[in-house]
């Protein structure tokens, strides 16, 4: 360092030079700094040592089979459970064979062997360590999934002569209602580069829910995986756990369903396509939800075929559509319950005002026809439902107009989801004058209101929402949003996400209430009524029919049975019961019945409340 | 009066350090990068050698710029880096778990480099006043620790918590070299402490819970034995692997089979050691302190102030990241995110350091001395 001195030189404004003498300590201060260079750089050299010299072998060691391998720990999934506490879901263990190439040595070998021990051909696994290239070095390839009983000891006890072979036990989704339940609790699949892009958490062939409340409960029933260190030997069997950081188990989730009615209910509707809903009216929670056909969400557990997957896909009668959240149809006569109530709330009627059917009018240059050929002679609001008179409401509807009877439906719930946590749900479709200059660029024409006083038309709702207007009617003229999960609870039983309610009153007067439960009381009880074949024997029941036809203007002559499927109608029954305080609200859907709503959808819905009421309320289940 | 002029002095030795260092930074990238059966040189060490090639550029020029004009824009290039820094979290992009860089185009800028050498800048300019006798106070230090205050939270939060270690280190080590005071240290470090501890409780409560989680990660790897926790088991693992003579060139079984994670970045430095056993690692610090000993002695010669200051600070950078990055490799200290200086895989890095080092050889390349002509 240089340490001769220079003259001092003016300082001012372009004195920019400073003194060279050094101030007094940067000397000491320099040395300081280079011995403490020197101080840093001699601990990082004895660590080298450390390492290099003196463990060096060892770390050789390690390093030749890399010794340390991670293995993640999937956290249990967390399960579901009916409204008693009844178990709908688990998982239960599944045994893989798996093998880690690198410490095989001779991957082809050893599989032979293998294929030997078990007496069996695995052309797949024969196919995976072909083509292991792609893999991350170390990582298991899977020889075959859950494996019998029988083969896992055979692999277990001949471990020595397997080397690199071992048994990995997964969980393996077990859905203990199979198709009964397929629609409401979903399936899981393979995590796709989407999925592993936007989620946190999620590594590649892990499973995530695809569908219903595996889908949109994912994040909750996952949990959080935990990881080990593990050391292993030169064959790769596990020495010890360096280290452990343990997974954290989903949480649980306790739906409203009832099981033994939803097992009930998917009986009733065998043989046949459709949906059924029921809710408590009291409350909006959802005791049944089944929809025809089904599939077997077992099937996709240990990961579905393409074959599989492409025949449901591609059946016509579509069992992966849920029926009862998704299907959109014309309600029918069971819509006949919102004109009612408008006409009733608006005053264009009153309860006695008559109107006369004689089985058709004319509007305009056209013929509306009544079911009834014959006409139902004089009828009231009263005679109108429980006969399910179209003449009447078609007169009803041109007082009305249709966006009148379109405020009241949206009132009941029609044409927006419900907005059940469930990620599949429709709106329907409710249409007004508005509605049709968007989407047609038309005006409303005044006959197209006739139809959709008898939810004819552009109307359409899903099985859902007309299961809630009835509850709603049941309920005191509350509507309250249908609901599937009661909570949420952790492993250990702490609630994390209580019940959330929701409801809104519909505004009607308690008169027009009550004139509405009369009548579908006597729609299932009185002679002339047409859902009789809903009635029961000890329990008072109230609903309304419902006819809705898919093809318009078609030959009324046909017999059922000349008429191809496609053109059938639906038939629709919705009802509640006990008529003077109400428990529980159903509506039955079936597509292309081939029948009316009284003689197909009714008895289907009686077979439900049968099971209902047969069953006193208890606090938990032991029988499934 | 008029000195003469000397005639640049170019510390040869100094560059022959750095030169042994980038030559084998670059080998061990590409041993880190190549593919088996691949072609030729790896792509990545191609472009290293590019980036090392604009850093040589920079370097030229900075060494060549006129010094005054190196002091009289210290304030301005601080206030335009701090401005990036703040632009970050309005219009940076998230890469690895933080968000550190802006978009430029053809490159990504990461600010929190530049601050390196922008804060250094801006203390040494401000400190560049003639030292009191009895060395700095404690209470001269308000201004300076704005300086470092401002930047050291906008890093922070990114988060980056090993550039803002690093930040904090040179900049005790630059005050600590400009004369604070001993006794002052001690205040120093307390007031630090707390003004740490509160800012930083402020921070902490306004981060999202991923950002904290990772932070804890950063600060406790051992909690994620997925993660970093695995990350130093594998390096210890392969440098230790290197033994006395080390593997031999390419032939590192831990690198090649990719067992180490970021291997050409925050682990180049286990690369080397499994390639090149504890005779080559020992032969890099010799290289290392050699580098920062001769560009000690470059500053200590200096004729001004400030460029002594700037030269120690750029030197006491380079230091510590070489130090925290070794220590990190070697299981001494957690996994912080700092890269080897010269060596890991990194443009901005690159470039950065040899702007600084650019800045040292303009401390050694004085060419005119000469004062307010008419004078005496």
């Amino acid at each position: 360092m240089n340490g001769d001195p220079v003259l001092e030189i003016d300082e001012g404004w372009w004195g920019w030079i400073r003194s060279k003498i050094p101030p007094p300590g940067l000397r000491r201060r320099l040395l300081a700094i280079g011995a403490l260079i020197l101080v840093v750089e001699a601990g990082l050299g004895v660590r080298l040592w450390q390492l290099q010299v003196l463990r060096g072998e060892h770390y050789r060691e390690l390093a030749d089979h890399n010794r340390v391998r991670l293995r993640r720990l999937i956290p249990s999934r967390g399960l579901a459970f009916d409204r008693f506490g009844r178990v709908l879901v688990e998982n239960r263990p599944s045994f893989d064979v798996v093998m880690v190439p690198e410490d095989a040595r001779r991957p082809a070998s050893v599989l032979a062997q293998l294929e030997e021990l078990v007496d069996t051909d695995l052309p797949d696994a024969r196919k995976s360590v072909a083509l292991r290239g792609s893999r991350s070095p170390f990582e298991p390839v899977v020889l075959a999934r859950d494996v019998e009983r029988e083969t896992l000891v055979q692999v277990e006890t001949h471990r020595l002569e397997l080397p690199g072979v071992s048994v990995h036990v997964g969980p393996r989704r077990s859905y203990l209602y199979g198709e009964e339940l397929a629609h409401v609790l979903g399936y899981l699949g393979e995590v796709s580069p989407t999925d592993l892009r936007d989620r946190e958490g999620y590594r590649m062939r892990d499973t995530i829910g695809r569908y219903g409340l595996e889908k949109q409960w994912e994040d909750w029933l996952r949990g959080s995986a935990g990881g080990q260190q593990v050391e292993v030997d030169a064959i790769g069997r596990e020495l010890r756990v360096l280290h452990e950081v343990s997974s954290t188990p989903g949480a649980n989730v306790f739906l409203t369903i009832d099981v033994d009615l939803q097992r009930a209910a998917f009986r009733a509707l065998e043989g046949r396509e459709g949906a059924i809903v029921a809710i408590d009216p009291r409350s909006g929670a959802i005791r049944a939800l089944v929809s025809r056909p089904a599939f077997d969400p077992n099937r996709f557990s240990g990961g579905i075929s393409q074959k599989e997957w492409s025949a449901l896909v591609e059946d016509p009668l579509r069992p992966i559509s849920d029926r009862a959240l998704q299907g959109q149809y014309p309600p029918g006569s069971v819509f006949k319950i919102v004109t009612a109530a408008a006409a009733l709330e608006e005053g264009v009627v009153t309860p006695f005002t008559k109107i006369f059917c004689g089985g058709r009018i004319k509007f305009g240059r056209r013929y509306f026809h009544c079911w009834r050929r014959a006409g139902h002679g004089w009828v009231d609001l009263h005679d109108a439902i429980v006969g399910s008179c179209d003449v009447y409401f078609y007169q009803v509807s041109q007082r009305l107009g249709v966006d009148t009877i379109a405020d009241f439906a949206r009132r009941f719930g029609f044409g927006s989801e419900t907005g059940l946590a469930i990620d599949h749900e429709n709106g329907g479709v409710v249409p007004d004058t508005g509605w049709k200059r968007r989407n047609f660029g038309e005006p409303w024409y005044p006959g197209e209101t006739l139809s959709i006083a008898i939810g004819q038309g552009y109307i359409t709702a899903t099985p859902v929402q007309v299961a809630s207007m009835m509850a709603t009617v049941a309920g005191g003229g509350v509507r309250r949003r249908p609901y599937l999960v009661d909570r949420i609870e952790t492993a250990d039983g702490a609630v994390v996400r209580p019940s959330q309610f929701e409801e809104q009153s519909v505004g009607l007067r308690s008169s027009t209430l009550t004139q509405l439960q009369l009548a579908l009381r006597d729609v299932v009880n009185a002679e002339r009524g047409t859902g009789r074949n809903g009635r029961l024997e000890n329990v008072e029941v109230a609903g309304k029919t419902g006819t809705s036809q898919t093809v318009r203007l078609r030959k009324d002559d046909a017999e059922p049975g000349e008429v191809p499927r496609a053109q059938r109608d639906h038939a629709w029954f919705a009802a509640y019961a006990p008529a003077d305080d109400p428990e529980i609200a159903v509506a039955v859907l079936v597509e292309h019945a081939g029948g009316g709503g009284g003689a197909i959808a009714a008895p289907i819905a009686r077979k439900v409340l049968e099971r209902y009421f047969a069953i006193p309320p208890r606090s938990s289940g032991d029988e499934g | 009066m008029k000195v003469e002029p000397r005639s640049p002095q170019i510390d040869w030795l100094f560059l022959g350090f750095l030169a042994a260092i980038v030559a084998a930074g670059i080998s061990t990238v590409h041993s880190a990068t190549w593919k088996p059966g691949g072609d030729g040189t790896s792509a990545i060490a191609l472009r290293q050698g590019l980036w090392t090639t604009v850093g040589v550029v920079v370097m030229l020029f900075v060494a060549a710029v006129d010094p005054r004009r190196i002091e009289r824009s210290a304030y301005a290039v601080y206030g335009v880096v701090l401005g990036l820094l703040i632009l970050v979290p309005v219009v940076g992009f998230i890469g690895g778990g933080s968000r550190r860089w802006i978009d430029v185009g053809f490159f990504a800028l990461q600010p929190s480099e530049l601050m390196k050498i922008a804060l250094v800048l801006a203390v040494a300019r401000y400190l560049q006043a003639d030292e009191p006798l009895a060395g700095l106070r404690f209470r001269d230090l308000g201004v300076p620790f704005l300086l470092f205050g401002a930047p050291a939270v906008l890093i922070l939060v990114q988060p980056d918590l090993g550039t803002t270690v690093l930040l904090g280190l040179v900049f005790a080590s630059v005050l600590l070299m400009a004369g604070l005071r001993l006794r002052s240290v001690g205040l120093a470090v307390s007031v630090a402490g707390f003004a740490a501890f509160w800012a930083g409780e402020l921070v902490w409560s306004q981060l999202k819970p991923y950002q904290q989680r990772r932070i804890l990660t950063f600060l406790d790897p051992e909690a994620d034995p997925l993660g970093a926790g695995y990350h130093v088991i594998q390096s210890k693992i392969a440098v230790g692997s290197g033994m006395v003579w080390g593997k031999g060139y390419l032939e590192g079984t831990q690198n090649q089979l990719r067992f180490l994670p970021e291997q050409h970045t925050d682990f180049i430095f286990s690369v080397f050691a499994e390639e090149w056993g504890v005779v080559g690692c020992l032969l890099l610090l010799t290289l290392y302190a050699g580098l920062i000993l001769r560009g000690l002695q470059i500053a200590s010669r200096s004729n001004d102030r400030f460029g002594a200051i700037v030269a120690f600070g750029i030197l006491a950078t380079i230091f510590w990241q070489m130090a925290i990055n070794v220590a990190m490799a070697v299981g001494l200290m957690p996994v912080v995110g700092i890269t080897l200086p010269f060596f890991s895989y990194g443009g901005s890095s690159m470039v950065t350091l040899f702007l600084g080092v650019g800045l040292v050889l303009n401390v050694s390349v004085r060419r005119f001395l000469f004062l307010k002509p008419g004078r005496r």
